[in-house]
């Protein structure tokens, strides 16, 4: 089974940051999560991973930036290539993919402890790189994030006093510095508020021009709003997940294929 | 709006009837809590009290004099020296067990395979389990022989360290192969309050710090470690409080001296507990008066230390925002 995104050209394939998923099995111990993935994410475009709860999307999510491994028990087949190489080669550091293939998590996770100036810089303390302007960097992540407007002023202040909807900004401006070639999401908008999640949503589309945006979503109507590209996911019980259709947004949504596909985007299971 | 049937609009008083098995609960936790705070007070009003004939005899000199001879026509006794070896051989201890166990406890939680973690810690438990008796005869018989040269070796090659110098080649029975054993003992417990503090890291801060690229070191480093500052210090205030405490290994290896000089490499030291340990079945009544008294130095001592690790480890972060 292969199924790519249609309408996409192989000219863009050669822009920095395509990221492509060929084949992708994953598996915890013995039990298979994903089952023979294929989907190609074009660069300076959003692509949303929709589909009920527990069928492989943030797996899949989690294998495009090397974070999956991290599970003692995870294991995966398959390759992904950001800019047509092979992330998971013998020669490529998993340190220095996961610093070019950003990713921005559920749960708001800045860094308590540090300052929101701290927070924005810390990407760049971790991967050891200097930079000569640190306050314009942190300015530009902020103001990437929108969140520059709302905490000028106390930068000094620990990180983890922002609100829910800050955090998460400011997680998103703290991947930004570090000037990702892609930025993965998972479900970020799913602990926050109308208003902060219409901003995260305005953030993804500002940032798109500059950076791969793969984002996972059960909110059908954000999916149609901030992306171009849709992959459908689904797994049948106690079945790996695998994707039933991909393809431009506005065919998934007004024109799929699959009747499963027409039945989740209107909300008929799932 | 329909206006609500109530009109004083006044603060209300919540009444509330506990239920028979809430008044029960209640009653025996604050009268378990009351009762090791009583039983706390007792100890320290009998040591006072049995160590009175001593500071009478004494008075401020029981803190401020060296030597150690109650049993003379004129009789003079203080702690000042005892106190100060116990507390030299404590920092010894501490020096080599902090840095050990926050290595211990980080391989047990983080680098360490998943398999292996559970009995590697269960062992450096029962490390805390091996009676007292067991380090000091190790320490005398197997480390003190094979400590004698290192000691030698760095006294002559760092003799410019007053820790270090000695007046007389001899480098037996000396604070630094006690501190030594100490510090295998208090090792264990620091290891397990570290552990637990670090096993308790916020996954989500862990992961933030790997996907942008942190090596397995540097998120240690910006997330683990900040995280488990507290737990560290709380863990080592822990170990002093045991390291000062320690009787009979230190008996054991030490050659008891009454006199304050910075060497720790020479023979001779000595410790509070050690002193009521070697001295208490020969006593008089006002020898034992003042081991009591010396006693009771180093019950307060171990008593202010443990509650500064208390309030430590209890204003060590738990949610966001707060720092020590």
């Amino acid at each position: 089974m292969t199924v790519t995104a249609e309408g996409v050209t192989n000219v863009e394939a050669t822009k920095s940051g395509a990221l492509e998923a060929r084949a992708v099995s994953a598996w915890f111990g013995n039990h298979k999560v994903l089952e023979n993935v294929n989907l190609f994410m074009p660069p300076q475009s959003v692509t949303a991973l929709i589909g009920p709860s527990g069928c492989g999307k943030s797996t899949f999510l989690r294998i495009l930036n090397r974070m999956h491994e991290l599970v003692p028990i995870a294991q995966l087949s398959g390759e992904v290539l950001l800019d047509n190489e092979d992330i998971y080669a013998a020669n490529v550091r998993a340190t220095h993919t996961r610093a070019r293939i950003g990713m921005v998590f559920q749960k708001p996770n800045p860094f308590p402890a540090m300052t929101i100036y701290e927070n924005v810089l810390s990407g760049l303390k971790l991967t050891g790189t200097t930079v000569p302007n640190p306050d314009e960097v942190v300015e530009t992540s902020l103001r990437q994030a929108s969140l520059w407007n709302e905490v000028k002023d106390r930068l000094d202040s620990p990180g983890g006093a922002l609100s829910g909807g800050q955090q998460q900004r400011l997680c998103i401006a703290r991947s930004l510095a570090v000037q990702p070639d892609v930025l993965l999401m998972d479900e970020p908008c799913s602990a926050l508020d109308p208003t902060s999640t219409r901003r995260v949503e305005e953030t993804i589309h500002d940032i798109k021009q500059r950076v791969t945006v793969v984002i996972v979503t059960h909110n059908m109507q954000q999916a149609q709003r901030v992306s171009q590209q849709c992959a459908f996911f689904l797994a049948e019980e106690n079945q790996p997940g695998y994707i039933v259709e991909a393809g431009l947004t506005t065919d998934i949504f007004g024109n799929p294929k699959d009747d499963r596909t027409n039945d989740y985007v209107n909300g008929r299971f799932g | 709006m329909v206006p609500s049937q109530v009109t004083t609009d006044v603060p209300r008083t919540l009444l509330r009837t506990p239920t028979r098995s809430d008044r029960i609960y209640r009653g025996l936790a604050i009268g378990t809590g009351l009762l090791t705070l009583v039983i706390l007070a007792l100890i320290g009003l009998n040591l006072l009290l049995q160590s009175r004939t001593a500071i009478q005899s004494q008075g401020l000199r029981f803190l401020t004099s060296n030597a150690w001879s109650p049993q003379q026509a004129e009789p003079s006794f203080g702690i000042k020296a005892v106190l100060y070896w116990t507390i030299i051989i404590a920092f010894i201890a501490l020096a080599i067990a902090i840095p050990v166990s926050i290595a211990c406890a980080l391989y047990l939680t983080e680098l360490a395979p998943r398999q292996l973690q559970k009995p590697l810690r269960s062992l450096v438990d029962l490390l805390a389990a091996i009676p007292s008796l067991i380090y000091g005869m190790w320490g005398l018989l197997y480390l003190q022989p094979h400590m004698i040269p290192f000691a030698t070796w760095i006294s002559t090659k760092l003799d410019f360290v007053p820790f270090l110098r000695v007046s007389r080649p001899s480098f037996s029975s000396s604070a630094l192969i006690a501190g030594v054993v100490v510090s295998l003992m208090v090792i264990p417990i620091c290891t397990s309050v570290i552990r637990e503090v670090f096993s308790q890291t916020p996954q989500g801060e862990k992961e933030a710090a790997l996907a942008m690229g942190a090596t397995r070191w540097e998120m240690i480093r910006t997330v683990v470690l900040p995280f488990g500052r507290g737990g560290i210090i709380g863990g080592s205030m822990l170990g002093l409080g045991r390291a000062l405490g320690e009787t009979i290994a230190v008996a054991l290896i030490i050659s008891p001296i009454f006199v304050i000089r910075p060497s720790v490499v020479e023979t001779g030291a000595n410790s509070v507990a050690s002193l009521i340990a070697l001295r208490f079945g020969e006593a008089d009544a006002l020898q034992r008066s003042g081991l009591v008294a010396a006693g009771l130095a180093l019950f307060g001592l171990t008593l202010v230390v443990n509650t500064i690790a208390a309030f430590v480890v209890a204003r060590s972060r738990s949610g966001a925002g707060v720092d020590i």
